[in-house]
């Protein structure tokens, strides 16, 4: 592993004290997140592990107004919020929906969708650690193939893929979906500044390690997550309007295998089985590359969107500022 | 309030000072431009039948820049309820409104807004739940609804539903308490009335501008609804009892006031006809008592001393006022637009859990009426009445009025086939 070559933004909004295991992926996210966003934001948390690691009752670790809502209207809590602030005259205070996988992929999806519909101007942050990690590691949507759970035992493990949230959310033509990975903060931090400034819908989808649930050691959190990317397992990439595909990070492209060893979770996984999820990853990568304008390209609009801002052209209202493949993006709406 | 001046629009007539116009309109609309009066901040509601009047009508009004309301329109009732929580606790004002199966749908949120104290005001058309699909009035949706901390008011007359949403907002911000307003599908949805619509400056001094003890702020930043253990959450619950037990007061409180400015009074948490000298005297709700107003004049007119008890407030319930009716009658019916299967009609358990630790204990008959939108009519409510004179006690928990099938336990044939039973208990 190379050596850090960025710094976080130094305030800590997060306050130490809170609940998580150690080794927490769903923390370093909203640590991330709390330095990007700032303290001028409301969070809205449903029923995740996220519930308990704020802290009970009189105990908040979060640094910024927390509600705590019911399990599937983490997306749909924010819109009222957002609403209710905008009309008191706030238009500054971010709302942020911050939820678990299983609030997201699975109970919470008809909010989201109808809020991503909606263009509703909050950011969803999704901290997907594979299953339902707060119940105690039960099979959701978002467990990949193979896996164990308790609910999917080594004698039967998860027979189906993860569903691909990203393509979900993207298919409403949100103005702006990241993925991001604890891995690199610096990415996380940018992509989540980004979808600060841009106005209407914004999905960061995160890849939030869970070392009691996928059983590895807590000093690995990091390495898996790196691991994760480098195998082409969780691409980093950027959409824009839902259909403009940005790659992040050239993946070095380890084999999966490498990835699932790490994994007590993956344990019972034989050669043959590996091999399924590696044809898998591949294909999925290849789809993937077919949506994402060329490397230069990339690092030339992405370069250019971190220095210009992209607030007032990412608005529904406000198309016509776009480039002209922009607006022809728009007009197939 | 006793006496025909109970009853909403002959308490002050179309002429009162306080009236900016009177319009001919539906009861759904009553809603709407009761949300307008109120100033409501954002509305979030999702259709269905024979809700979706209120919402029609409110987006025109926001629309046409009447209300600077944010209305998001939502792709379920339980989001809409989410919405109307997340903009509460920023501490704005919110109004949804919905009907039957959305309000069972929004049942989880139900609790989640009582239990986060905050002061939503929603209006239910009252419709029969599936299946079989109706569309049609009971209040068997509402009353499922019965213990999730939620006020629930019932109304009688499009005025009252458009009083009632402005009278809701002072006592659920007072409280901090969410108010269910809950009105007759079609029977008072889309039945045309005369309403009186008040001046806005009246509205706004009555009801000024929500002041929200607690929010979401990021400058003074607190977590809601976290994680609590069995030391405090009771008492949670127990600030929650308490805030329902002094609704009672603020409703009657509020009732006054209005009828200071607006010269218009709904009695409170109950309205009587004709109770002062009353023997007999049947409860019920919403639409119905109007029915029963006129089957109480035939009777009165031909001697009988018949009175009624309009339930207004059904949470909190009436607790002191149907002790004190309790204190001057031999006999109460109830009739319900309603049922608990493996009990009874809901109200009338309601009413005898009240008077059995009460020393005045009249005898109480449940009646079960007016299920999916079958009419009740002066003769139901005669029949009724004919029913209560004929006995002393109760034969049975649950008299079903009007059903085609053979029951056991069928009232009495209509009323002036029994006038000699009925002069037999007239002495008593």
């Amino acid at each position: 592993m190379g050596q850090i070559k960025y710094q976080l933004p130094p305030e800590e909004v997060l306050a130490p004290g809170h609940f998580a295991c150690p080794g927490c992926g769903a923390t370093l996210t909203m640590r991330y997140a709390l330095k990007a966003l700032g303290r001028k934001t409301v969070a809205v948390i449903p029923a995740c592990c996220w519930s308990v690691i704020d802290g009970p009752v009189p105990y908040s670790a979060a640094g910024v107004p927390v509600f705590h809502t019911a399990f599937e209207t983490a997306a749909s809590t924010a819109c009222g919020v957002k609403a209710g602030l905008d009309a008191q005259g706030d238009h500054e205070t971010t709302v942020l929906a911050f939820a678990g996988d299983g609030g997201t992929f699975d109970i919470g999806l008809q909010a989201l969708s109808g809020a991503a519909e909606r263009n509703e101007d909050i950011v969803y942050i999704c901290y997907d650690n594979e299953a339902y990690m707060n119940t105690g590691i039960q099979r959701s949507s978002a467990t990949p193939f193979g896996a164990w759970t308790t609910t999917t035992p080594t004698e039967s493990p998860k027979a189906e893929k993860k569903k691909n949230i990203v393509e979900i959310l993207a298919a409403h033509r949100v103005p702006y979906i990241a993925t991001a990975s604890v891995a690199y903060p610096d990415d996380m931090i940018s992509k989540i500044r980004k979808a600060k400034d841009i106005r209407g819908f914004k999905f960061i989808h995160v890849f939030s390690p869970c070392p009691p649930g996928w059983k590895f050691e807590p000093e690995d959190s990091i390495k898996i997550s790196r691991m994760a990317i480098e195998s082409k397992v969780f691409p980093l990439i950027e959409i824009f309007d839902g259909t403009d595909y940005r790659l992040s990070k050239e993946p070095e492209g380890i084999p999966v295998h490498d990835y699932i060893k790490m994994q007590g979770r993956f344990r019972h996984l034989d050669d043959e089985k590996i091999g399924l999820i590696q044809k898998n990853v591949d294909e999925e990568w290849a789809r993937l590359c077919s949506k994402i304008v060329p490397a230069m390209q990339v690092s030339h609009a992405a370069r250019d969107e971190m220095k210009g801002g992209r607030k007032s052209s990412r608005a529904r209202g406000a198309r016509g500022t776009g480039s002209a493949k922009k607006k022809e993006q728009s007009a197939r709406r | 309030m006793k006496g025909r001046n109970g009853m909403s629009m002959r308490n002050a007539g179309l002429l009162h000072p306080s009236i900016e116009k009177v319009v001919v309109i539906e009861g759904t609309h009553a809603a709407s431009y009761a949300v307008k009066l109120a100033r409501v901040q954002v509305i979030a509601a999702y259709p269905i039948t024979p809700q979706t009047s209120v919402v029609e009508k409110l987006s025109e009004i926001v629309s046409d820049g009447e209300l600077d309301a944010k209305f998001i329109k939502v792709e379920s009732e339980h989001s809409a309820m989410a919405c109307c929580i997340g903009s509460s606790i920023s501490g704005a004002r919110a109004f949804t409104a919905t009907s039957s199966q959305g309000l069972a749908l929004m049942h989880e949120l139900l609790h989640w807004a009582a239990g986060s104290r905050l002061p939503i005001v929603m209006v239910n058309v009252n419709r029969a739940m599936a299946p079989p699909w109706s569309i049609y009035v009971d209040h068997n949706d509402s009353l499922s609804q019965r213990d999730t901390g939620w006020l629930q008011f019932y109304a009688e007359s499009n005025q009252e539903v458009t009083d009632t949403v402005l009278q809701a907002y002072r006592i659920a911000e007072t409280v901090s308490l969410p108010v269910m307003i809950n009105l007759d599908a079609f029977v008072l949805s889309h039945t045309s009335e005369p309403v009186a619509l008040p001046k806005q400056e009246l509205v706004d001094e009555f009801l000024p501008p929500r002041k929200a003890p607690f929010k979401v702020d990021a400058s003074d930043p607190r977590a809601f609804g976290a994680l609590i253990g069995p030391e405090a959450y009771m008492e949670m619950r127990y600030k929650l009892y308490q805030a329902m037990e002094d609704a009672r007061r603020v409703i009657r409180e509020v009732d006054r006031d209005f009828a200071a400015k607006f010269g218009r009074s709904y009695g409170g948490l109950v309205e009587e006809y004709m109770t002062e000298d009353a023997e007999t005297v049947l409860i019920t709700s919403a639409t119905a008592v109007s029915t029963a107003r006129i089957a109480v004049d035939e009777l009165r007119s031909m001697g009988f001393p018949v009175g009624l008890m309009k339930i207004r407030a059904f949470r909190p319930f009436p607790v002191d006022e149907i002790r004190e009716l309790a204190k001057r009658v031999r006999k109460i019916g109830v009739m319900d637009r309603s049922v608990s299967f493996g009990a009874t009609g809901i109200i009338y358990q309601e009413t005898k859990a009240v008077l059995y630790n009460a020393p005045d204990r009249p005898a109480v008959f449940g009646f079960i009426a007016g299920l999916g939108g079958r009419d009740i009519t002066p003769e139901t409510i005669k029949e009724i009445f004919s029913y209560l004179l004929n006995r002393e006690e109760p034969v049975s928990e649950a008299v079903w009025v009007g059903l085609k099938t053979a029951a056991a336990d069928r009232p009495e044939p209509p009323f002036p086939e029994n006038s000699a039973a009925m002069k037999s208990s007239e002495g008593v």
